[in-house]
């Protein structure tokens, strides 16, 4: 018999590391190439609609990336980048629209309502109530501070 | 010469945060959940704290298309909706700024998730 603390020790000394070098400069590379995406994103929507404001543009390009992000995980394409860059598939925009659409594609075969719609949110929920509550807050102090 | 300094700059802050992200993941062993959470709240605290407004100014999308953007825009909402609308702009302002994103993604994933079959079994 060994004990918790040994066993753990042991666990931890045997389970697979994820190797630290090559995993951040997988992480930065791609992580940096998606943000020069949206960047370029930007510009280009700029040339297009010369009179669309900075606030207009922002928003323009957040979606087209969500939608991207969306667009690659259905091809099947962003969850073997995601296995390669780890973080810097995960961090930028991109990974949360990932991570809306990966659980509605894993459980399609469960229907629609039950498993597509619900499904959805497995990973973006705590991310959607933390956001919103975390807003409500500020707006809540912001509005008897200010 | 100038456009190459602003990708250089977009690159380097973007691919800096993904970085540190990777750092988490690899010494905490936290899910991805966690950590798009906890970029998220670094977002709404540095929009608040107003360090995020000087970020932006210099990297641009390097710090609007990581998750902390998102953060970032929610918070900015709710101090605008209170600016403009008062306590209803508390609660209203945050989710109406991030709508768009919000509904392109659902929506986005709502078809793709009906067309697309899953080739991994990851989740």
């Amino acid at each position: 018999m060994i004990d918790r603390i040994e066993y753990q020790k042991y666990v931890s000394d045997n389970q697979p590391k994820s190797p630290m070098v090559r995993t951040l400069i997988a992480a930065f590379i791609v992580g940096g190439i998606i943000c020069c995406i949206g960047e370029g994103i930007g510009d280009i929507l700029k040339l297009i609609f010369k009179d669309m404001s900075e606030k207009d543009v922002a928003t323009w390009e957040s979606c087209i990336m969500i939608f991207l992000g969306s667009f690659f995980t259905a091809l099947g394409l962003y969850d073997k980048l995601g296995h390669y860059a780890g973080g810097g598939s995960i961090i930028p925009i991109t990974g949360f629209a990932n991570s809306v659409t990966s659980p509605a594609m894993e459980y399609n075969r469960e229907g629609v309502f039950f498993g597509i719609c619900a499904k959805m949110f497995v990973i973006a929920g705590p991310i959607i109530v933390f956001g919103v509550t975390a807003s409500f807050i500020v707006g809540f102090i912001g509005y008897f501070v200010v | 010469m100038e456009i190459f300094l602003t990708y250089l700059k977009v690159f380097a802050v973007g691919g800096l945060v993904c970085l540190i992200g990777q750092i988490l993941i690899n010494k905490t062993k936290m899910s991805s959940a966690r950590i798009l959470v906890l970029y998220l709240l670094a977002g709404v605290v540095l929009e608040v704290t107003g360090a995020f407004e000087p970020m932006k100014q210099f990297a641009g999308s390097g710090v609007t298309i990581p998750i902390m953007g998102f953060g970032s825009n929610l918070a900015k909402g709710a101090l605008e909706g209170v600016a403009e609308k008062g306590f209803m702009g508390a609660i209203a302002g945050g989710m109406s700024a991030v709508a768009a994103g919000l509904t392109t993604a659902i929506v986005c994933g709502f078809i793709f998730g009906l067309i697309a079959k899953s080739r991994s079994k990851k989740i």
